[in-house]
């Protein structure tokens, strides 16, 4: 979108109280974000050695670094962990930091509510890794926690797994409520729907996912706290309850889930691209569309990760056709991306490089998804490292890369400072080639038969295997880079201009870089 | 185009607090379940300390924004905010419930007919043959002591025994107050506060009421029908439903009480500027909505 901005005040009053009761008290959008990705980056570290734990010990085959009840407590914690503690808080951060800049609002709507969000989250992941030193060990039983794995046959810290989960989702649904109010009232004067930045709307879709599903998923773990320790039946055949009932409320939580981890990707990398492309976004209207209907079909297509549980079959038809058409507002964005580029004149600094290759490799994932989705072929695929494959190209080089893309992006604006361009790039090129070795080898071990989630396999999956495992060190090691660029980012560097970049569009680049503590406390006007 | 100023307090020391106190309260919460029946565990003292901070930090949190009300700090766009901020809320209050509806479908239509041998599914009998679904489910599926068998059901008793089914009287009971809460915000829109404290005064006492005749068919399924948690999927969903509805009549009944001695007590509210009580009473209608889907739901059908 562009926006012609006709006159701002901003101001220069107020800055930051100092010392560590600023960061505890403060209710500030800015602060507020930074601690969200701080806490990002340091669960995106706690998860990631949990992963290296565990390709470490799938090195070679045999049992050699850890014993399968600690490997199966390292692959319950680093999904949990990854997927609550490092993607999500790392998008709800660059929402905190970038709605209010590009909507042009004060702040965010409720600003105490706003620390609440964030300040519950630091406990829930102390009452989660707490578990790791609790009698029976951590929760063993896979980020999904299926039933009966996780009532009958679960070790005591599942109680306090539930529990953090519960306040997990209170943090996740205040922040939510706090965006899309931000979003839905504080925009300025003139700023309408249809001129929104796209991250903004990728976000408002996101957060009405988040609002409708957090409380299944409250739901799903206090009825497994009810049949653990009171008595009820929910997930209990023995009482004419249904483990495959758990599953179903897992999934209606899980699916939109997935889409909350990549819609906000979709609104960072439309920027990205059409920045380093300096022409207008192709497309904006269809990129709206596409937003919307992927969230609405989310709901209606999550026994898809359940083809081989049983289901009668016009559920299997119904799934499969219906996720299936999840694949043609995906397409029109990708489409979009690409034609943006089309004629372009590209350049290729770091949050470029990492958006074109969140285009290419999401594409990836989101075509091996393609193929799961045909219920006759995920009777073959269903639980094979193929499906391990698939998420995590749409989750590491989707999900985290258009993160990382985003961070590259505003960063000048954040600290005022430009990022080490060389530095940058070459943590792009190490991440980018050892992601590749790390999870393309899972395809081929996937389709030849390898089950997920064991801590030994057959001889035939030795060598990728061993690949696999060199390429996740590599990529771990890569990401100490990043804390290094982040660093030198904040001690200086380069000083960013407003505008950052030669063509950037919106809001937020009206700012000077860094922006002051307080901006647009008067609203902008917005042609 | 005219503009005020949004609020945006400098910083607040509430959030940390209702923080920590989230943090007693869950710690405080799963060691005490984890401890049933150790006689020497003293969780449960983190549960209550979690609990009094919670509660004291909400008091005060409230207490300051609706001072900062009073004192005029915040503008009409700040309280579209509050506005929105509840609706949401309630959202996800609704999404809660239909993650329970959703059970009960589900049981109900699949899991219970296939377990009795019904339906695309019905090969399930062989786990149990001899089981026959029917609902309520008044035997489980097996036989073993993990469940105590219920005798009688909360369900539609047929019109011979309507005038004694609790159920039918709690519909009643629930209904009225959401006519009263209604007549209340009438009252006050007319600027009749000593209407209004009267009809807000008899919907909490209907709240009360409701609780109280909840408490006593509980009584009645324990000690009398034998319908307990442990009655199977029946007993499951009965008072899972139920009782998530309670207590969230409980919390409605507790906002409104809070409103009503703002009345009384601070005189807080005119005619045009009273959304506290227009959440509280908003929250009421939700609570009243849910009832009517479980009075379908979990009895009459």
């Amino acid at each position: 979108m562009s926006a012609v901005i006709e006159s701002h005040e901003q101001d220069h009053h107020h800055g930051p109280p100092k010392g560590i009761t600023r960061w505890l008290y403060t209710t500030n959008h800015k602060d507020i974000g930074t601690l969200y990705l701080w806490l990002s980056f340091a669960m995106f570290l706690i998860g990631g050695a949990m992963a290296l734990v565990i390709r470490a010990e799938l090195f070679a085959p045999g049992m050699q670094i850890v014993e399968p009840e600690f490997y199966n407590q390292m692959l319950t914690l680093h999904g949990l962990i990854m997927v609550f503690g490092a993607v999500m808080p790392a998008f709800v951060g660059l929402a905190n930091w970038q709605v209010p800049l590009q909507v042009g609002a004060p702040d965010m709507a409720l600003p105490r509510m706003n620390n609440l969000s964030f300040w519950i989250l630091p406990f829930a992941f102390i009452v989660l890794l707490s578990s790791l030193f609790m009698e029976g060990g951590a929760p063993n039983f896979g980020w999904t926690f299926y039933a009966p794995l996780s009532t009958t046959y679960a070790p005591p810290s599942v109680t306090f797994f539930i529990f953090s989960i519960h306040i997990m989702g209170a943090s996740s649904i205040m922040g939510s409520i706090n965006v899309i109010v931000t979003i839905m009232n504080m925009r300025a004067p003139g700023m309408t729907l249809m001129k929104m930045p796209l991250f903004v709307w990728s976000w408002l879709i996101t957060a009405y996912l988040l609002i409708a599903v957090m409380p299944v998923l409250a739901g799903a773990v206090t009825m497994m706290l009810m049949d653990i320790h009171f008595g009820t039946s929910f997930f209990n055949a023995a009482g004419g309850g249904d483990p495959v009932l758990f599953q179903h409320i897992f999934w209606f939580f899980g699916h939109p889930e997935v889409y909350i981890m990549i819609l906000p990707a979709f609104g960072i990398t439309s920027h990205i691209i059409e920045t380093f492309s300096r022409k207008q976004l192709f497309g904006y209207t269809s990129m709206v569309w596409a937003m919307t209907s992927i969230a609405i079909l989310s709901f209606v297509v999550w026994a898809h990760h359940m083809f081989t549980v049983g289901m009668p079959l016009a559920a299997e038809l119904f799934f499969m056709w219906a996720t299936m058409l999840i694949a043609v507002p995906t397409g029109v964005k990708v489409f979009n991306w690409i034609t943006t580029m089309f004629k372009g004149s590209i350049s290729y600094e770091t949050p470029m490089l990492f958006a074109i290759a969140f285009v290419v490799l999401f594409t990836i994932g989101g075509f091996s998804g393609l193929m799961l989705a045909i219920t006759p072929a995920d009777f073959q695929y269903h639980d094979t490292y193929f499906v391990v494959a698939h998420f995590h190209y749409v989750l590491v080089p989707g999900s985290i890369f258009a993160i990382m893309a985003g961070v590259y992006f505003w960063i000048p604006k954040w600290t005022g400072n430009m990022y080490d361009e060389r530095l940058g790039r070459l943590h792009f090129w190490l991440s980018f080639i050892s992601v590749n070795i790390t999870f393309f080898p899972q395809h081929w071990v996937g389709l030849a038969g390898m089950p997920r989630r064991y801590p030994d396999y057959a001889l035939q999956f030795a060598d990728w295997n061993m690949v696999s495992t060199v390429g996740a060190f590599m990529f771990g090691a890569s990401q100490i880079l990043f804390l290094f660029i982040v660093l030198k980012t904040l001690m200086g560097g380069k000083k960013a201009t407003a505008e950052v970049w030669e063509s950037s569009r919106g809001l937020e680049w009206t700012l000077e870089s860094p922006p002051p503590y307080h901006t647009f406390t008067t609203p902008p006007k917005v042609n | 185009m005219s503009y005020q100023k949004y609020y945006v307090p400098e910083s607040s020391r509430y959030p940390i607090f209702a923080a920590i106190a989230l943090f007693l309260l869950v710690t405080g919460a799963a060691s005490t379940i984890n401890d049933l029946g150790k006689p020497d565990s003293n969780s449960v003292y983190i549960l209550y300390s979690g609990f009094a901070v919670f509660a004291i930090t909400l008091f005060f949190w409230f207490r300051t924004v609706t001072k900062e009300h009073l004192v005029g700090l915040d503008s009409a766009q700040l309280k579209k905010s509050f506005v929105f901020g509840m609706a949401w809320f309630i959202f996800s209050e609704v999404m809660f419930f239909a993650a329970f509806f959703g059970a009960l479908f589900y049981v109900r239509n699949f899991a219970v007919p296939w377990l009795g041998g019904e339906g695309e599914k019905g090969l399930a009998n062989i786990l149990w043959e001899g089981f026959e679904a029917s609902w309520p489910v008044m035997s489980t599926p097996d036989l073993g002591s993990a469940f105590s068998l219920p005798e009688k059901n909360m369900s539609w008793p047929g019109w011979g025994h309507a005038m004694e089914w609790l159920p039918l009287w709690n519909t009643v009971v629930l209904l009225s107050s959401s006519v009263t809460v209604h007549f209340a915000h009438l009252a006050l829109k007319n600027n009749n506060k000593r209407v209004f404290n009267i009809w807000l005064g008899i919907t909490v006492g209907l709240a009360l009421t409701f609780v109280g005749l909840q408490v006593a068919e509980y009584y009645e399924a324990y000690a009398h029908y034998g319908l307990t948690l442990n009655s199977g999927i029946y007993g499951s969903t009965f008072f899972m439903l139920t009782g998530f509805h309670g207590f969230h009549v409980m919390m409605g009944g507790f906002m409104l009480s809070v409103m009503l001695c703002r009345s009384v007590f601070y005189n807080h509210f005119d005619p045009h500027d009273h959304f506290g009580f227009e959440a509280a009473s908003w929250y009421w209608h939700f609570v009243d909505v849910v009832w009517v889907m479980l009075f379908l739901f979990v009895y009459i059908l």
